[in-house]
């Protein structure tokens, strides 16, 4: 497990590498998320022995966001005078990203299958 | 043999206490979530949340002090959207074959997402940096802090934005696309991960592993197309 966790931190280094290198809009951890995808390919034995451990991860991904959100709460009065508008707009826009994305995804799929 | 009150100064600017809390927090909120049969509303990054900010607000801990023990959890992000490549590599062949979907799906929520908070704020009276900071919360913490200071934005209120969308996206998704009918899991999980990042995504690895997969990819993608379009669509509302 330890070694598995090592190929991600090095994947994540070299991803943070090329994104400082280039400037680049996509941050470090995304392009190591590509790396470690193109090692795969590569190597599937590698990816059979990293597996368990990503996705051992992965399962408690939530766990990974509370910090931030507890440091979210002393900044909830940031919202101010506008606050109850600004829920409403990111719940109401959430929702209808959700639906116009999952709507468009089942759409497409459907066209594309027809034409095969 | 120390007294409690002093054992309890000790600890109290320990990380291993607030690390462990954080810890135990979450396992509170899994255990509840999964108990009320996996309800949803019963998000556990909300339950543990809001215990750990009573408990700090209870021992009046500052935020500082208990992020020197959460650090730990908070630096696991980084490899975690790594191991993003184990499900997207296990799930290669629906992907490739899902790839003109993804794409159009992807333009179609990436551009609501935006647009709608923006005009639903605006038609609210919301002006200036507070909604120049709303345009990126549908994107990955770290992509949506750069945009909202390349644009003009606060990033500390975009942190903000950025969590409770990931949150209300989370909560809302089964119950909405249940009632919008949508059964395919490709579409379920790509659509939660560009409308609501790595929160959503985590939800949505709570659910099904293929519905995982394509959360992670709509939301890396999302932050590309995300930092390329926000420029644009402010000029609308400047």
């Amino acid at each position: 497990m330890i070694y598995h966790l090592t190929v991600l931190l090095l994947c994540q280094l070299a991803g943070e590498f090329l994104s400082q290198s280039f400037n680049l809009v996509v941050p470090g951890p995304v392009v190591g998320m590509v790396i470690l995808l193109g090692l795969f390919m590569l190597l599937p034995k590698l990816a059979m022995a990293v597996q368990p451990t990503a996705l051992g991860l992965l399962s408690h991904l939530s766990l990974l966001f509370v910090p931030a959100g507890v440091g979210i709460v002393g900044h909830l009065d940031k919202l101010g005078s506008d606050g109850l508008p600004i829920l409403f707009a990111l719940a109401a826009s959430t929702a209808l990203a959700i639906t116009v994305g999952a709507l468009v995804f089942v759409g497409m799929s459907r066209l594309v299958e027809r034409r095969k | 043999m120390n007294a409690l009150p002093e054992i309890w100064t000790y600890l109290r600017q320990e990380p291993l206490l607030w690390l462990s809390a954080t810890l135990l927090a979450y396992a509170v909120g899994d255990t509840v979530f999964l108990k009320s049969g996996k309800r949803p509303y019963m998000n556990p990054v909300l339950i543990a949340v809001t215990l750990l900010a009573l408990l700090l607000w209870v021992t009046d801990v500052s935020y500082p002090t208990y992020f020197e023990g959460a650090k730990f959890v908070h630096f696991m992000l980084g490899p975690a959207t790594v191991a993003l490549a184990a499900p997207l590599y296990a799930n290669l062949d629906k992907v490739r074959a899902a790839a003109l979907p993804m794409f159009a799906a992807l333009i179609a929520g990436s551009v609501t997402a935006i647009v709608s908070v923006l005009a639903i704020a605006y038609a609210f009276g919301v002006r200036g940096e507070i909604l120049l900071s709303l345009a990126p919360k549908s994107v990955t913490a770290p992509v949506a802090l750069g945009i909202s200071e390349s644009i003009g934005g606060s990033p500390t209120l975009t942190a903000v934005l950025v969590i409770l969308t990931g949150v209300m996206g989370a909560v809302m998704a089964t119950p909405l696309l249940n009632l919008l009918g949508i059964k395919d899991w490709r579409a379920r999980g790509f659509a939660l991960g560009v409308a609501s990042h790595g929160i959503g995504t985590a939800r949505a690895f709570q659910v099904n592993e293929t519905a995982g997969a394509f959360a992670g990819i709509g939301m890396g993608l999302n932050a590309i197309l995300t930092a390329l379009i926000v420029p644009l669509i402010i000029q609308i509302f400047a």
